[in-house]
C-alpha cells in the first residue's frame, strides 16, 4: 500500500517541472515557445507518469498476493480530517485499468501534441493530466469521508482544466463550463449523502461492509447517492455533459475521463452498496432500469453521431449502463438472497469495468491518430485511412471488436457473465427476480446496435477512399502512440483469451462487496469461475475460428490480385464517381437512428427544378435530455426568477426592511415556539 | 423592585407609541432621548447595584441619553429641518399597527420556551414590542432622521432584552454594542448630510433613482 501512495505522488507531482518552468518563462516575458526546455520538461512528466504506473501495479498485484500492509495512515491536521488509504480487492479492480491507460497515456502524449507545434497550454495540460492520475489512487482507497471528498473534488477541478485545454475554441469552453455546473451538482449530492451517513456528521470513516442495518434514512441515502454518483457516471438522463466534455479534452485526455473518470461513479455506487447488512429489492430494480435505459440510449444515440469523439463518448454511456445493469443484477441477487445472481452480475460488472477502460481508452487513442491524419473529428470528411494508417487501423478494429462484445475479445467475457447473471435470475421461483431476464434481450439489442455503429465507423473513416484532400500530413502514427495503442490492444486480447487469470481477484471484490453472501455458499466462488471457463472456451473456439477465415482471406487476396481489375461493369452514368460521392456515416445508420433515437432534425435544401443542382442536407440530432427537457427548462426557470427579482428587487429600502422583519418573525416563529 | 421595574417598561412601551404618532422630528428625538434614559435605569432596577450595573447605565445614558440625541438634534438644527415629509402609512394606521404588534408580543411571549423566573415578566414582550416598533417606524417613514430614529428604537428592544441576561454577558460585549451603535448612528448622520447636500431633501426615495 505505501507503494500505491508513492505511486500515486509520482503521478501526481509530474507535471509540476513543467508548470514551473513554463511559468517561470512567462514571468521573464519570453513569449516565444522553447521547444528544447518543454521537450526536457515532458519527457520528465512521462518518465514519472510511467514509473508510477509501473509501480502501482506492483503495488496492486503485491495486495492481491497478501504482501505487505494493506493500508496507510498519516495524521492530518484537518478538522475531521483521516487520512488512511486501504487497497482492497474492490479497489484493485478500479485501480488495474487506472495504471494501464495513465501509462498508455503517457507513451502517446508526445506524440499527440508535439512540443515543437506549440500546443496549446501544454505545460498545464500536463499537470492536470499528471494530478488527475495521482488522485485517481487516493479517491478509490481513501477510508475517510473527507479524504474522498477532497479527491473527488481535486480530480472534477483536472477534469474541468483537461476539458477546457483549447479554450480558444466557444464549445470548449461552453463544454467546460457544463462540466462544472453537472459535476458540482454531484459534489453538492455527495455532501448530502455523506451528511445522512454519518447521522450529521459528514467527516466520519466510511462504514465497514455490511455494517449498517437497513431502513433508517438509507432511502434519502441512496437517492442522493444515485444522484451524485449517477451524474459522474453519465447515467442517462443525468449524461447531459458527457458527450460534449468527452469530445472537448484533447485524446488521451478524453481517454482518461471516458475510460477512468467516471467510472468513479460506479465505484461509489457499488461501495455505497456494499455499506448495507441488507438492501431492499427496489434498489436492484432502479439500477437495472437505469442501466438498461444508459445502455440503449447510449448507443441510440452514437448511432446518430457523426463526430468520432461525440460518439465514443455516447458509447461510454452506453458501456456504463452495461456496467450498472451488473451492478443491478447482483443488487438483486443480495436482496433475494441469491450467491450465484451476486457473484455472476457483480463479476460482470467489475470484469466490464476493466475492460472498458482498455478498451474505451484504445479508441480513443486511435480515434485521435485518425483525427491528426485527417483534421477533423467529422466523420462525413474522412475516408480510407486504412492505407496510410495501418497500425492504427488495426488497433481502432481491435477495440471496435471489443466494445461491441465480440470474441475472443475481452467485452465479450464481461458481457457474457452479465447473460448468465440475467439468465440465472429466470431460475428463481419469486415471480418478481424472473423479469430480471429481460436484461437479456436489452444487452442483445445494445451489442446489435453497437456493431452497427462501428461497422459505420470502421467503414467510414478507414475504408473507401479518402474524401478531402486533408490538410494535415497523413503520416502513421509515432511510435509512441503505436506503442501506448499496443500496450492497451494487448489487454483487450489478454482478457479475450485468459479471463480465468482474472478470477481470483473477481471472487475476492465480490467477498468484500457482500460478506454475508460470499460467506455463505461455495456458489458464489464458483459462479464466476464457471461463467468465466465457459466465457474462454467461446473465446478461444472463436479465436480458432478465425485462424481458417484468415486464410481464406490471404487465399481470396491472392486470387484478387490474379484477376484483372479496374474495369467498371456497371457504372450506371457514374463511371468516375468522385471520392465525395461514397456511401456516408449518416446514411449508413439513417434506418437504425429513425427506429432507436426519434427527434432528430433533417434540414434539406434541394430546389425543385428539372435539372440537379447544388443541394444541402443538414442533419442534427439533439440530445434529448439535454436540449429538449434541461435547457428550456432552465431557460424558462432563468425568465421566472427575472420576473420575481423585478418585483422583490424594487429599489424600496422600506420594502427591503420589510423582508428583514418578516425573515426574522418567521424565523421566531419556527424557532422560539414551544 | 419589581414595581419600578415594570413602570419603566410600560414608559417604555408608551414612549413606543409617541414616535409613531408625532409628526414633529424635535420631538420625536426628545421622546427616543428619554427612551435611552429610562433603559439606562433598567439595568439598576432590575439588578440592584453592582459595578456592572452602574457602568452599563452610566455608559447607556451617557450615549442614548445625551450624545446621540445630542448629534441628531445638531443635524437636524443645521438642516432645518421640522417635519418630517409624510410617512408611506398615515399615523393613525400606524399606531394601530403598533398597537397590533405589542398586543402579539405579549401573547407571542407566553409561547417562548424561557426558563422559569423570566416568565411572567414584562421584560420579553416590551423587548419584542420595542423591536418591532422599530422595525415598523424603519419601514413606514421616508426620511432619513426618522429612520435612524427607527433603527434607535430597535437597538432599544434589543437592549431590553439584553438587560435579562445582564448578569451572564460579559461588560465587554455590551459595550461594544453600545460602541457599534454610536458609530453606526455617526455614519447615519454622515450620509444624511451627504443625501442633503445631493438632494437638498432627506427623503430616501429618491436614492431609488439609482436602481438598475
Amino acid at each position: 500500500m505505501p507503494l500505491l501512495l508513492i505511486a500515486a505522488l509520482l503521478m501526481a507531482v509530474s507535471g509540476a517541472p513543467g508548470l514551473a518552468r513554463a511559468s517561470a518563462r512567462r514571468r521573464r516575458g519570453a513569449d516565444a515557445v522553447q521547444p528544447a526546455g518543454d521537450a526536457g520538461t515532458e519527457r520528465v512528466a512521462t518518465a514519472l507518469l510511467l514509473a508510477g504506473a509501473i509501480l502501482g501495479i506492483v503495488a496492486v498485484v503485491a495486495g492481491l498476493l497478501g504482501r505487505g500492509p494493506h493500508s496507510v495512515s498519516a495524521s492530518w491536521a484537518v478538522p475531521g480530517g483521516l487520512f488512511e488509504l486501504r487497497l482492497d480487492a474492490l479497489s484493485s479492480v478500479f485501480i488495474l485499468p487506472v495504471m494501464l491507460v495513465v501509462a498508455a497515456g503517457a507513451m502517446y502524449g508526445p506524440g499527440y501534441r508535439p512540443v515543437r507545434e506549440g500546443a496549446r497550454h501544454g505545460a498545464g495540460f500536463r499537470f492536470f493530466y499528471g494530478l488527475a492520475a495521482g488522485a485517481l489512487p487516493v479517491l478509490l482507497t481513501a477510508q475517510g469521508t473527507l479524504l474522498f471528498l477532497a479527491a473527488w473534488e481535486i480530480l472534477a477541478l483536472c477534469g474541468f482544466f483537461l476539458v477546457s485545454t483549447d479554450d480558444d475554441q466557444p464549445a470548449v469552453r461552453r463544454a467546460g463550463y457544463l462540466y462544472l455546473v453537472s459535476t458540482h451538482t454531484a459534489t453538492l449530492a455527495l455532501l448530502g449523502m455523506f451528511a445522512l451517513l454519518g447521522g450529521g456528521d459528514p467527516w466520519l470513516r466510511l462504514p465497514a461492509a455490511g455494517s449498517l442495518p437497513a431502513g433508517g434514512a438509507a432511502t434519502a441515502v441512496f437517492s442522493l447517492g444515485l444522484l451524485g454518483f449517477g451524474l459522474k457516471a453519465g447515467l442517462v438522463p443525468l449524461h447531459v455533459w458527457l458527450p460534449s466534455a468527452h469530445a472537448a479534452a484533447p485524446t488521451h485526455a478524453s481517454a482518461l475521463l471516458s475510460g477512468l473518470m467516471i467510472k468513479i461513479g460506479v465505484y461509489g455506487l457499488m461501495r455505497l452498496i456494499s455499506f448495507y447488512a441488507e438492501v431492499p429489492a427496489w434498489w436492484g430494480w432502479t439500477l437495472l432500469g437505469a442501466g438498461a435505459l444508459s445502455a440503449v440510449a447510449g448507443v441510440s444515440l452514437a448511432l446518430a453521431q457523426h463526430d468520432i469523439k461525440r460518439l465514443l463518448a455516447y458509447h461510454s454511456v452506453e458501456n456504463i449502463g452495461i456496467i450498472v445493469m451488473g451492478l443491478g443484477l447482483a443488487t438483486l441477487g443480495r436482496a433475494a438472497g441469491a450467491p450465484a445472481l451476486v457473484a455472476l452480475g457483480l463479476g460482470g460488472a467489475l470484469l466490464h469495468v476493466i475492460n472498458h477502460g482498455l478498451f474505451k481508452a484504445l479508441l480513443f487513442l486511435a480515434a485521435g491518430s485518425a483525427i491528426r491524419a485527417s483534421g477533423t473529428r467529422e466523420l462525413e470528411r474522412m475516408g480510407g485511412l486504412l492505407r496510410r494508417q495501418p497500425w492504427t487501423a488495426v488497433f481502432f478494429l481491435i477495440g471496435a471488436v471489443a466494445i461491441c462484445g465480440l470474441p475472443p475479445l475481452n467485452g465479450f467475457v464481461s458481457e457474457w457473465l452479465i447473460y448468465r447473471a440475467a439468465l440465472t435470475a429466470a431460475h428463481h421461483q419469486i415471480m418478481g427476480l424472473a423479469l430480471a431476464v429481460l436484461a437479456a434481450p436489452a444487452l442483445a439489442v445494445v451489442g446489435g446496435l453497437a456493431l452497427a455503429c462501428f461497422v459505420k465507423v470502421f467503414g467510414v473513416v478507414f475504408l473507401g477512399s479518402p474524401r478531402e484532400n486533408s490538410p494535415t500530413t497523413s503520416a502513421e502514427a509515432t511510435r509512441g502512440m503505436r506503442s501506448a495503442m499496443a500496450l492497451l490492444a494487448a489487454g483487450c486480447v489478454g482478457i479475450g483469451l485468459a479471463p480465468l487469470a482474472l478470477a481470483p481477484l473477481l471472487r475476492a471484490a465480490t467477498a468484500e462487496w457482500a460478506p454475508a453472501i460470499a460467506a455463505a455458499g461455495a456458489i458464489a466462488a464458483e459462479g464466476v469461475s464457471g461463467g468465466l471457463r465457459e466465457a474462454a472456451w467461446l473465446s478461444a473456439a472463436a479465436g480458432l475460428l478465425l485462424v481458417p477465415m484468415l486464410v481464406i482471406a490471404a487465399w481470396l487476396r491472392r486470387r484478387g490480385r490474379i484477376a484483372a481489375r479496374g474495369v467498371p461493369t456497371w457504372g450506371c452514368a457514374f463511371a468516375a464517381p468522385a471520392p465525395r460521392a461514397q456511401y456516408t456515416a449518416s446514411s449508413f445508420a439513417d434506418g437504425l437512428v429513425s427506429t432507436f433515437a426519434p427527434g432528430r432534425s433533417l434540414e434539406r435544401t434541394s430546389p425543385p427544378a428539372l435539372f440537379p443542382a447544388p443541394a444541402r442536407v443538414l442533419s442534427h440530432h439533439p440530445d434529448l435530455a439535454l436540449d429538449r427537457l434541461l435547457l428550456p427548462g432552465w431557460r424558462l426557470t432563468a425568465r421566472l426568477f427575472v420576473r420575481v427579482r423585478a418585483v422583490l428587487h424594487n429599489g424600496l429600502t422600506s420594502a427591503y426592511l420589510l423582508y428583514v422583519a418578516l425573515t426574522l418573525l418567521v424565523l421566531l416563529i419556527i424557532f422560539g415556539g414551544k | 423592585m419589581y414595581g419600578v421595574t415594570n413602570l419603566l417598561l410600560i414608559a417604555v412601551i408608551l414612549i413606543n407609541f409617541f414616535t409613531l404618532g408625532s409628526s414633529r422630528l424635535n420631538s420625536c428625538i426628545r421622546a427616543v432621548a428619554a427612551q435611552g434614559a429610562l433603559l439606562a435605569l433598567i439595568p439598576l432596577a432590575a439588578h440592584g447595584l453592582t459595578f456592572h450595573t452602574v457602568v452599563l447605565g452610566v455608559g447607556a445614558f451617557a450615549l442614548k441619553g445625551v450624545l446621540i440625541p445630542w448629534v441628531l438634534l445638531r443635524a437636524l438644527r443645521q438642516m432645518r429641518l421640522r417635519r418630517e415629509s409624510g410617512p408611506l402609512i398615515g399615523y393613525i394606521p400606524t399606531m394601530v399597527l403598533g398597537a397590533l404588534i405589542t398586543s402579539a408580543a405579549f401573547i407571542f411571549a407566553d409561547f417562548l420556551p424561557l426558563r422559569p423566573e423570566h416568565r411572567g415578566g414584562l421584560f420579553i414582550p416590551t423587548s419584542l414590542a420595542t423591536l418591532f416598533v422599530g422595525f415598523l417606524l424603519l419601514m413606514t417613514r421616508r426620511d432619513a432622521v426618522s429612520q435612524v430614529l427607527g433603527y434607535l428604537v430597535l437597538e432599544n428592544g434589543i437592549f431590553v432584552f439584553g438587560t435579562l441576561l445582564a448578569e451572564a454577558m460579559p461588560l465587554m460585549v455590551e459595550a461594544g454594542v453600545l460602541l457599534d451603535l454610536l458609530v453606526g448612528v455617526f455614519i447615519m448622520g454622515i450620509v444624511m448630510d451627504q443625501i442633503q447636500r445631493e438632494f437638498s431633501t432627506l427623503n430616501t426615495e429618491r436614492l431609488s433613482a439609482l436602481k438598475g
